[in-house]
């Protein structure tokens, strides 16, 4: 049995807390709101911290705590309670979510320091910190549930921010849709854990796994119900529709939210799942599948993009498709994507709170066509991006390094032909991703002015530089931190290599290429990438500041983000509209027309039984006498 | 003579009443014959309360002509005062209540 421990569920309370707080407080807290919300945000961080210690001080077996809080369903012999679980994995994310959220915080202060509305961005931020930590603190699917809608609903309320506008509205609405599609897939899976197995808690599900309580068909409806549900909340494909629009919420939304924490939770899900997926070989397969899909999908839409944060939400989704792809190859990949998770938190943040530098500095600019030159008037802005930069693109020993590099390796190594695919893939991605990170480097921060009358860059103040500057620092040192003596791989097996012998036994497996040599391809194709951009968008080279009309086809159809908005309208949104017509002409015609068919046949017998009424008394006698006649008649008929 | 025969007079007193109700239209009539039929059922029930030996029948039979009074009462105010107003008795006459 675990320990427990009292503390776990401050976690959650505090930022709750405070979002009620500041929601119900009114214009009262306008003047103290942002430091209530960073506080409480802190505060959460401190109690990770102080867990995170604890949980080093004790054995690698029985790190996890627990905290029972109460019963939450009780029927017969299902029993649900309210428990809270701090393992190595969700401990990643608690430290992730605080410390990111709180360095996010404290950036908004300046960032939405104009915004009247200040208090209310501070308690949604609040309340989505509150959401993430319950879902990665939940011990059971439904806990999980719980907090998966509640960052849902944060995701919606921050995204659609400023719905004064309403196309922010509309984007809004899109990501609820599209996350909804997603949440049909957990439901289901609660439904499927507890019909299996009569459990809907992690380890009662990983129990009747193993006690082989059920088929392989009911594990891999699991499997892919449970990747369906990863879907829709990480913008993989086919549900990533909504993740360039999301940008329309915030920056510090875009980096907390859609950038280094709710999105990460399908990879979240399909690693505390990993008990299901290490036997469902089909859902493993198709996630492996949409993880490589979606890498390469973003990559390419990164590549045309020219709002620096719809380039910066491509590269997201590219690389939780990276993230994805780990999680797909069994029991080596879960800890290399929580790594690959854990540094483009750090380096997506920073680079996202950079984006919101230079739109601060540019007049809410989004158009990197317009940007140019700017490493001069924002030179704290240029080095905290460009260390995101060489990291995720990479480059040794920034952090993306470590954790992109294994993954390459473990996709090469994935055996066979697949291994060769999959090897493939990760390789172009990453040549692709050096591409689209170099070109948004050099036309945003090198080149000539292309700037807008009346736009003055300048530095941002310092409440948004240092969380960018801490940021930068993590994107720096994370993955050689991480990576000394495989420190963070043992940290996690003992969550995923819990059967076999472990991390050993991925040591002593046949390679398909020695480690040196899968680093020196990658870091070619990152050199080919970053080359061939430097060639199209350098020194010398001309950018337009109106996106040239005379592309080919291919770069036309990587603007418009691959056609997935025309997919979804021809396939789904259409055929779903007509769905709806054609009920509203059910119910006009086959309900209404019921329900006044009904009234107007009783319309019809009644006048025509109203002839019968004459005025006439004695007419009235007879039927009279006929109905006693009648009945005395049948009487005697009956009775004969 | 057997007991049966009264009933066959209440069957006879009680068609002929029907059939005056039915046939005449006179108001005054129309009533008489109404009074007819009542007086048939109490022939009956005084019959049956003999043939039972029991005294409900003839309870009842009270009961009836009690109504019947009051019945009377009611009636002929009325048909005295549809009489006033339009100058007839006859029931064809008074048809209004109709659409």
């Amino acid at each position: 049995m675990n320990e427990t421990s009292q503390m776990l569920v401050f976690l959650i309370a505090i930022p709750l807390f405070s979002a009620a707080l500041l929601l119900l407080g009114g214009r009262a807290l306008d003047k103290v709101g942002h430091f209530v919300g960073t506080l409480a945000s802190g505060a959460a961080f401190a109690v990770g911290v102080i867990e995170f210690l604890a949980m080093l001080r004790r054995a690698p077996e029985s790190r996890a705590v627990t905290q029972p809080l109460f019963t939450w369903i009780e029927v017969g012999n299902f029993n649900v309670g309210a428990t809270l679980l701090l393992d190595q994995l969700s401990v990643c994310f608690v430290l992730l979510i605080t410390g990111v959220g709180t360095l996010i915080h404290i950036y908004s202060i300046a960032y939405m320091s104009h915004d009247k509305d200040r208090r209310r961005f501070f308690a949604y931020l609040n309340l989505f910190i509150a959401a993430m930590l319950l879902l990665v603190l939940g011990d059971s699917y439904l806990s999980l549930y719980v907090g998966w809608e509640g960052v849902g609903l944060a995701s919606y309320l921050l995204i659609g921010f400023w719905n004064q506008k309403p196309a922010y509205a509309t984007a809004a609405k899109k990501a609820f849709v599209a996350n909804r599609v997603g949440d049909v897939g957990l439901s289901l899976a609660v439904m499927i854990a507890f019909v299996q197995f009569g459990s809907v808690s992690f380890s009662g599900v990983a129990e009747g796994v193993e006690a082989g309580k059920a088929s392989s068909l009911a594990l891999n409806a699991l499997g892919i119900a449970l990747l369906l549900a990863a879907v829709g909340k990480s913008a993989q494909f086919p549900l990533q529709s909504w993740l360039g629009d999301a940008m329309a919420g915030p920056t510090p939304v875009s980096a907390l939210i859609h950038a280094a924490t709710m999105v990460t939770a399908g990879v979240y899900l399909i690693a505390r799942s990993h008990f299901v997926f290490d036997v469902a070989s089909i859902a493993q397969l198709l996630v492996v599948i949409v993880g490589a899909i979606t890498l390469l999908f973003g990559a390419i839409i990164g590549m045309a993009k020219d709002d620096i944060k719809k380039a910066l939400a491509a590269s997201t989704m590219s690389q939780i498709g990276y993230m994805i792809l780990a999680t797909g190859l069994g029991p080596v990949g879960y800890a290399f994507a929580m790594m690959h998770l854990l540094t483009h938190g750090f380096f997506k943040a920073g680079m996202f709170l950079g984006a919101g530098s230079v739109m601060h500095g540019m007049n809410d600019e989004v158009d990197m066509r317009k940007y140019g030159g700017l490493r001069k008037y924002m030179p704290i802005t240029f080095a905290t991006f460009g260390l995101g930069y060489l990291a995720i693109i990479g480059v040794p020993p920034f952090a993306g390094f470590y954790s992109k590099d294994k993954i390459i390796e473990i996709a090469l190594d994935a055996g066979g032909a697949k291994g060769i695919i999959l090897g493939s893939i990760t390789l172009l991605g990453a040549a692709i991703t050096a591409f689209y990170m170099s070109r948004v480097m050099l036309m945003t921060f090198f080149g000539a002015k292309r700037w807008e009358a009346g736009a003055h860059p300048h530095e941002s103040p310092a409440l948004m530089t240092i969380p960018m500057i801490l940021l930068a620092i993590g994107s720096v040192s994370a993955g050689f931190i991480f990576n000394m003596g495989d420190r963070f791989i043992n940290f996690l097996a003992p969550l995923f290599h819990a059967g076999d012998s472990g991390h050993s036994g991925h040591g002593e497996k046949e390679h398909l290429l020695p480690p040196i040599v899968v680093s020196a391809l990658a870091l070619t194709a990152v050199a080919i990438g970053v080359s061939i951009a430097i060639a199209k968008y350098g020194r010398g080279k001309a950018i337009p500041a109106v996106a040239p009309s005379d592309v080919s086809l291919w770069t036309k159809v990587a603007r418009r983000d691959l056609l997935q908005d025309e997919f979804n309208e021809t396939l789904f949104m259409r055929p779903g509209q007509e769905l709806t017509k054609a009920l509203a002409v059910i119910d006009e015609k086959v309900i209404d027309g019921a329900v006044r068919g009904v009234g107007s046949i009783t319309l019809d017998v009644a006048s025509g039984v109203r002839k019968t009424q004459t005025g006439f008394v004695r007419s009235y006698a007879l039927w009279i006498i006929v109905g006693a006649v009648g009945i005395l008649g049948a009487i005697a008929v009956m009775s004969l | 003579m057997p007991i049966e025969n009264y009933l066959y007079l209440s069957a006879l007193l009680f068609t002929i009443g029907a059939a005056g109700v039915l046939i005449r239209r006179n108001a005054i009539v129309v009533f008489m014959c109404i009074e007819l039929m009542l007086n048939a059922a109490n022939l009956a029930f005084v019959t049956f309360s003999r043939m039972n030996g029991t005294i409900d029948g003839q309870l009842f039979a009270f009961f009836t002509m009690v109504v019947a009074a009051c019945e009377v009462v009611v009636g002929l105010a009325i048909i005295v005062t549809i009489y006033r107003s339009r100058r007839s008795a006859s029931v064809d006459d008074a048809r209004l209540l109709k659409l």
